[in-house]
């Protein structure tokens, strides 16, 4: 590692090498080095994830559901859904890349509470230990939805543990968004105000906010469902008086927002990369910070379409579909002002730009498929279907990874100071994208038929689609692999990446390649607005009118 | 069976054509905005690629009058699926007045059914085509989903109260039933068939049953061996309130409130008797719970609900007041 | 470390940046703490809306007195608080320990009250679970009462051990002479931290000891 890092190669003191050693890690309070913490973290707990997708799909090949017992079968859907969601997708984005770029972003040193940031990843991980406990000695077979009183009374499985494990790492989600909220409140740099911020920013600031009111509710129902396992109270038990669809409107309450907090960094991510890959100011920029914001409000009023068939007066499903299709406008305006931005661009074609492309095509067919889930009348038929793993899939996989993935990719640069292989990041995202489509294209179709979900068996004539679903799987694991592997080489192999190799209008861009320790040698004091490529003299592109620059001396 | 690849479900009830009907729409429109947004996309990403590498876009910072356009055009469009959705659900969950009835109780893992008339299936349902049928469903454990994907038509099915799933069946022949909520080991296999006959085959298959009777004339059975009868009489001297003409009617309750004496009703009466008490009666009515089952207590539902149809004899008592939910098939007299 | 030197944390541009982030940042962690109690108070509605009178019968058992008590030493303990901060604002080391001590004190106070009734209910069968034992056919929503109780009271509880703590760290630093008048926020955020689990039991007198008292 330090061959790879040292001042000599790279140049500079930065914040890879400016010290070394176990501790110098796992005492840090440098957000950049935190974020490289969750990186190695997530990264474990999506291959675990991913190892529990491919049993599942290893089994489903055959009706019968020949692989394994149905009990285990439930225990691999479960594991999955717990770990992909809880342990990978909504710690992802702003973990990683939230933690490293913020304070880049807006001109800090830091985030306003260091400690609490690392306290927030020891948090996680004593959350996902729990989990894996309760994985290692027999799983849980609730569903990661836990419903009662199955989870609450039934089930013979280590629901306590999964539970608590999820609650404890609800306290990391909180702490990262009160970080997040605080520090773009109070620690911005002098001329950055509010609209200059990259939406990368305000679409952090906007999940922050569900990560805050959200993720309590979800500790207190988990706890319930605990104590009621425990001590045997019946709060969500009717043979004791209890309500079961107290649980699921309880639960839901968070796990809706939960999926905003998934995809809003993505979201944010593909503005940037749009922007930069076109070198043009992003179309509508207001609209779209409004955007992040309206998500996140109206996203907490959606909950209930999770229970149109689950016992809820008519009237309130007829509130809770209204609304669906409220919240649905603000993610359409932002995919017609990525578009417009590509209108008059100078668009290149590097690997992040094929992500956020990917993003949008793959977040529309999703986003799309959640209409017909919020029409009470079609609903009905495919709640509860293979129609809804297909619709959560792409928004989830086609586009909160795909965003990861390509803000992992843009800003590899900076977090390494070296160059990833074009080629080969090509090549995966062509991988990921055509794997991607075939396992879950068909899955809409199987939905549509009728297949229930959480089926350790089906009817022979669901065979075909399965199968080419679990061959798409196949391909789509081979593209998850490769970037594990070219990343890691790029990191003593890839050729050295400037201050902006793109270049990009950012204020992370406007430090060394990786960033010195204190981030910034002098506080910078910004005059530019978000994405203004044309103002910006010192990233030496011709202007508008295609007239070249004099060449300017080195700085 | 079918096998090969099946690509889209067969209809075979009179809601089928209009969910299926929502669903090309809202298909078309999502194809429209899919093609729509992946053409202006590829064809901008390569009629505005990059051609020098120090190239950059024009300066164009937004619009306000297409981000109104974008915003008005996809409300008003999701507002036409709201509506027609929202009139569908509707649809589906009214049932109709004088719906054949039958009764379901869901358990880990199979579905007991029940017809008035005495019949009694297991993971199977029999039904005449061109006929309303009403499935009145209780758990007796966890939470399951009554599936019948041919029909477009599903309800959870809970532990502690009564959901209503209705349909006509279209065309004879048999259909996938399936659990639909994920309940625990053998999920995927708690299903079973629907079977539609033509109605005189299924006159045939209804009166092939064994003999013991009628739903109603077992609940009588129970009402008397549990001593119901002792409080529950029909002269009104009782401690307890006639159940002559209770089904459908509304109940004023001590505390002022109406409530519509439906199955839900009479099922928290019997399972939870503190929970409302009529006007007029004092709160004396033990608990059965833990006595009776879920069957039994569809039973007695059952028979108290033949007290409120009307009687064959001539110069014959009114209908009881009040809404009267479906009435049943029963052909047997209290 | 001498009276008046800059706790500034290496991060913040200046004194006044990190004040308004600490502030912030405690208001945020409150508005958490709102939620995460929320859940609770709202399995008690939808509870005491489906058993009014069961609700009403169980509260019976509770002791008013013993509450009523720990309520008047947490207003009291919010009093001491709020003064205990006005001495870090105006320097007044002495002043700032001996509010810091009686607050502690109060705090203790009410834990030791809670003890006292936890007990009592274990005494007389209340406590939710294989033992519990209620008298008349309201058993069932009974239990649901006291198990609402116990997970309201108990995280309650649980917070005020939080604050006890704090307190305690608060006193040992105040002695160390850490907070002047230029630099007091931890007592300050402390004290936010301490008034909202008071105004927490606030909520919590009424509705699960006050109800159906008045017939």
């Amino acid at each position: 590692m330090s061959a790879a890092t040292s001042p000599r190669v790279l140049g500079h003191e930065n914040y890879l090498n400016v010290s070394y050693g176990v501790k110098s890690w796992l005492l840090t309070t440098d957000h950049k080095r935190i974020g490289l913490l969750y990186l190695a973290s997530i990264t474990l707990y999506f291959f675990l994830g991913g190892a529990f997708a491919v049993l599942i799909r290893l089994h489903l090949l055959t009706p019968e559901g020949a692989l394994v017992q149905a009990e285990t079968y439930n225990k691999f859907f479960t594991m999955h859904g717990i770990i992909m969601v809880f342990f990978f997708l909504i710690p992802s984005i702003p973990a990683v890349l939230g933690n490293f770029l913020i304070p880049l972003m807006i001109g800090a040193r830091d985030l306003a509470f260091p400690r609490l940031n690392l306290a927030s990843w020891y948090i996680f991980n004593l959350g996902a230990l729990f989990t894996l406990y309760a994985v290692a000695s027999g799983g849980v077979d609730t569903g990661w939805t836990f419903y009662t009183p199955y989870s609450s009374l039934y089930s013979n499985s280590h629901v306590v543990a999964a539970a608590l494990g999820i609650f404890i790492a609800g306290f990391s989600s909180i702490l990262t968004g009160l970080n997040f909220i605080v520090t773009i409140h109070t620690m911005r740099a002098p001329g950055m105000t509010w609209f200059r911020l990259p939406i990368f920013v305000w679409a952090h600031y906007a999940t922050s906010i569900i990560f805050v009111l959200g993720t309590p509710v979800l500790a207190i129902t988990l706890g319930l469902v605990a104590l009621e396992r425990v001590f045997h109270i019946g709060i969500f038990n009717p043979a004791l008086g209890g309500d079961p669809l107290l649980f699921q409107h309880l639960f839901w309450f968070y796990s809706h927002p939960a999926v905003y907090i998934m995809v809003l960094p993505a979201m944010g991510v593909t503005t940037e990369l749009i922007a930069t890959f076109s070198r043009k100011s992003l179309f509508g920029y207001h609209f779209v910070a409004a955007a992040s914001l309206g998500i996140a409000v109206i996203g907490f009023l959606v909950w209930g379409h999770h229970m149109f068939v689950a016992g809820q007066s008519i009237y309130a499903a007829m509130v809770f579909s209204i609304l669906s299709y409220l919240v649905a406008i603000p993610s359409a305006v932002k995919v017609f002002n990525w578009t417009a931005t590509l209108y008059k661009g100078s668009v290149s074609y590097q690997t992040p730009m094929l992500y956020g492309m990917g993003f949008i095509g793959l977040f529309v067919i999703g986003g799309l498929t959640g209409l017909f889930l919020a029409a009470l009348g079609v609903d009905v038929h495919v709640h509860d279907t293979y129609f809804v793993v297909a619709h959560f899939h792409y928004i989830m996989v086609g586009g909160a990874v795909m965003g990861y993935l390509g803000g992992l990719h843009y800003w590899w640069p900076k977090i390494s100071g070296r160059l990833y292989p074009e080629g080969w990041a090509k090549l995966a995202a062509l991988i990921l994208f055509v794997g991607f489509n075939l396992t879950f294209f068909p899955q809409f179709i199987l939905g549509y038929l009728g297949m229930p979900r959480r089926y350790h068996a089906y009817p022979a004539e669901f065979q075909v689609l399965n199968v080419m679903s679990s061959a798409g799987a196949s391909i789509l694991g081979v593209g998850y692999l490769l970037p594990m592997v070219y990343l890691i080489w790029s990191m003593r192999y890839g050729p050295i990446a400037g201050p902006n190799p793109w270049p990009a209008t950012g204020l992370e861009w406007q430090t060394p390649s990786p960033p010195p320790p204190e981030n910034f040698a002098r506080t910078p004091v910004v005059t530019w607005e978000a994405y203004d490529f044309a103002s910006r003299k010192d990233l030496r592109l011709a202007g508008a009118g295609l007239e070249r620059l004099p060449a300017e001396p080195q700085d | 069976m079918q096998g090969g690849l099946p690509l889209f479900p067969e209809r075979a009830s009179s809601i089928a054509g209009r969910v299926d009907a929502l669903f090309f729409f809202l298909l078309g429109v999502a194809l429209f905005f899919s093609l729509i947004i992946t053409v202006m996309i590829v064809y901008f990403a390569v009629k505005y690629r990059r051609r020098a590498p120090d190239q950059i876009g024009a300066l164009i910072t937004g619009s306000t009058n297409l981000e109104t356009a974008w915003m008005v055009i996809p409300l008003i469009l999701a507002m036409v699926m709201f509506g027609w959705g929202a009139s569908l659900f509707v649809s589906i969950k009214t049932p109709p007045r004088d719906a054949l009835e039958v009764y379901v109780v869901g358990k880990q893992w199979m579905w007991k059914l029940q017809h008035p008339e005495g019949q009694k299936e297991i993971n199977e349902l029999h039904v005449p085509v061109g006929r309303e049928i009403k499935l009145t469903l209780t758990s007796e454990d966890v939470i399951h989903d009554f599936f019948v994907p041919a029909f477009r038509i599903k309800t959870d099915v809970l532990p502690g109260r009564y959901s209503t799933l209705w349909f006509k069946a279209t065309r004879p022949g048999q259909y996938h039933l399936f659990c639909a909520q994920y309940c625990g080991t053998n999920h995927a296999i708690m299903g079973g068939w629907v079977t539609v006959m033509e109605p005189a085959e299924f006159q045939t298959w209804l009166s092939g049953g064994p003999a013991e009777g009628s739903l109603a004339s077992a609940g009588e059975k129970l009402f008397h061996a549990l001593a119901c009868a002792t409080c529950h009489r029909s002269d009104s001297q009782g401690r307890g309130p006639k159940l002559d003409g209770l089904y459908g009617s509304m109940v004023r309750l001590g505390n002022g409130q109406s409530v519509l004496a439906d199955e839900g009703y009479i099922r928290q009466s019997i399972l939870n008797p503190k929970a409302k008490i009529v006007a007029g009666y004092q709160s004396l009515m033990p608990t059965f719970q833990g006595l009776v089952t879920e069957e039994q207590v569809l039973q007695l539902i059952a028979y108290i609900k033949s007290l409120s149809l009307p009687r064959p004899s001539p110069g014959a008592a009114p209908p009881a007041p009040g809404r009267t939910p479906s009435q049943g098939q029963a052909t047997k007299r209290p | 470390m001498p009276e008046g030197r800059s706790a500034l944390v290496e991060h913040f541009r200046d004194l006044e940046q990190q004040r308004e982030a600490s502030s912030l940042g405690m208001w945020i962690f409150l508005v958490t703490e709102i939620m995460f109690f929320g859940g609770l108070f709202l399995a008690y509605t939808v509870g005491r809306s489906g058993y009014p009178a069961a609700f009403g019968e169980a509260s019976r058992h509770l002791d008013v007195a013993l509450g009523g008590i720990n309520t008047g030493v947490l207003i009291v303990s919010s009093l001491t608080m709020a003064l205990a901060v006005w001495a870090s604002q105006t320097g007044k080391r002495k002043m700032l320990l001996g509010y810091l001590g009686l607050t502690l004190l109060l705090g203790l106070t009410f834990l030791t009250l809670k003890g006292v009734e936890y007990a009592d209910k274990f005494h007389h069968h209340l406590v939710p679970g294989s033992a519990f034992s209620f008298p008349g056919a309201a058993a069932r929503p009974a239990e649901l009462f006291f198990s609402l109780y116990f997970a309201m009271t108990g995280l309650h509880a649980l917070h005020m051990v939080i604050g006890v703590g704090v307190l305690a760290f608060l006193f040992r630093q105040a002695r160390r002479g850490r907070y002047t008048a230029q630099y007091y926020t931890p007592v300050e955020m402390s004290g936010l931290y301490w008034h909202f689990v008071d105004i927490i039991w606030i909520f919590l007198f009424p509705l699960l000891y006050l109800i159906d008292r008045h017939r």
